[in-house]
């Protein structure tokens, strides 16, 4: 049971994954490759977790308590932000593509036309 | 590992999928709202506040506002 | 190949990852006991040696701070590369459209809201080395009060608070100012991005050294490029908006 949080990071991993590959909207692909990256994010804070553990801030917690794992917080929250940021330029394209071909359907996109 | 952290981290994985399977785009907009919140709810348990607050302000507004122009966009044309 | 091959192909590969991945996490150590000596190093260099109350901060802005500016010349990449996108073909001019406004209630809201999530969005910013906040989370705030000024009112006043040439600077100012200070800090004797400032005194804000400076260009360069991804995106939703006006006229 102790491998609980790490097995759910992994299985939204995979069904992000997953609905890129079987979606049928280019918005929807996007989405579920957003949820991909949520679950890296929920891995990388499951490592950080630590048994009674409180958050690592200074003042406000108990003194002497122990705290969790910093430093993949850090690279957690600036990955939340820069991804959102690259899922914005991936619907920027979606709307350059339904443009020019008329159509969201990945499986409609095949070719390159000129 | 407490009990919360056992029924967050089940929500996480059942919006997840909720999320992945849903195809029309507004019940997915509605979707990955939920999807957000549940991870903030995840991300307070693990004693992540800073993290919390970053996914909250994401998924309550920047995915959201851009995923609508993506919905109003394809059916304007 | 056909969708059909396509998900054979899809289920093999996912199901061989997923069950290496599973196999991999057995061995992981249980689930909170690792005590990384990173973290502590982490947390001994915030408390004591910075006078930073959150370490996280710390973390981000010091401890590992070149991670954190390639991640803000990512953030400013793709802010730019949005508006060019959007911006090299756009036909119509979405001044043109009509946008009433929303109904006098909402008017009421967003005249109290926006300074109150302005307020908010610098009081995150600036506290955000000793509670839990910072640049980036402040700074999607502070882009989420443009957007109230959208939504609560017309899109003609959205534009008029968020010229695009002052978004551009701003953000540029806020990516630049990373790499300024690693200069400053290597022509001051210490190495690229140091902290070379003084403590302070713990939770006060006058403390972690040069941890608030690289904050606050944080915030900027993040607020602006949100709002300048949503500019971008508004204004093709009301370009198609004066083109369906265009053509029904």
């Amino acid at each position: 049971m102790s491998v609980y949080p790490y097995v759910i990071g992994i299985v939204v991993f995979g069904l992000g994954l997953g609905g890129i590959a079987v979606s049928r909207h280019l918005v929807h692909a996007i989405v579920c490759l957003n949820v991909a990256q949520t679950g890296t994010y929920v891995l990388l804070l499951a490592v950080g977790w630590r048994r009674h553990g409180t958050a690592p801030i200074l003042g406000g917690v108990p003194k002497g308590s122990h705290q969790v794992d910093p430093v993949v917080q850090a690279l957690t929250l600036t990955d939340i932000v820069v991804g959102i940021t690259v899922s914005g330029l991936l619907l920027a394209l979606a709307i350059q593509v339904h443009r020019r071909r008329g159509t969201m359907d990945p499986d409609e996109l095949r070719a390159l036309r000129g | 590992m407490t009990a919360v952290q056992i029924m967050a981290l089940s929500l996480v994985a059942l919006s997840a999928l909720l999320v992945v399977l849903t195809r029309d785009l507004v019940k997915l907009t509605i979707a990955n709202s939920i999807y957000g919140l549940v991870l903030v709810v995840l991300f307070l348990v693990f004693g992540a506040p800073d993290v919390a607050l970053s996914e909250l302000v994401v998924g309550a507004v920047a995915m959201p506002l851009a995923i609508v122009v993506a919905i109003v966009k394809e059916r304007g044309e | 190949m056909t969708r059909a091959g396509r998900v054979v192909l899809l289920v093999l590969g996912l199901g061989g990852l997923l069950a290496l991945l599973a196999i991999a996490a057995a061995d992981l150590p249980a689930f909170g006991s690792v005590h990384s000596a990173y973290a502590a190093f982490a947390r001994h260099a915030a408390y004591a040696d910075r006078h930073a109350a959150n370490s996280v901060a710390a973390v981000v802005f010091d401890v590992r701070g070149l991670d954190t500016m390639i991640e803000e010349f990512i953030l400013f990449a793709a802010a730019t590369a949005t508006a060019l996108l959007l911006r090299s073909t756009r036909e119509e001019d979405a001044e043109r459209a009509e946008d009433h406004g929303e109904g006098d209630a909402l008017k009421l809201f967003g005249i109290g809201g926006v300074g109150a999530v302005v307020v908010l969005g610098l009081y995150v910013v600036a506290h955000g080395y000793v509670s839990p906040g910072g640049g980036f989370q402040g700074g999607v705030v502070l882009a989420t009060a443009a957007a109230l000024v959208f939504l609560a009112g017309t899109y003609r006043a959205f534009r008029r608070v968020t010229p695009q040439s002052l978004l551009e600077g701003a953000e540029s100012l806020g990516v630049l100012a990373w790499p300024a200070l690693g200069v400053g800090t290597l022509a001051s004797g210490s190495a690229f991005l140091a902290n070379v400032l003084p403590p302070g005194s713990i939770g006060s804000l006058a403390s972690a050294g040069t941890i608030p400076l690289l904050n606050a260009a944080t915030g900027l360069a993040v607020a602006s490029a949100f709002t300048l991804i949503g500019v971008e995106f508004l204004e093709e939703l009301f370009a198609e908006r004066a083109r369906g006006e265009e053509g029904r006229s």
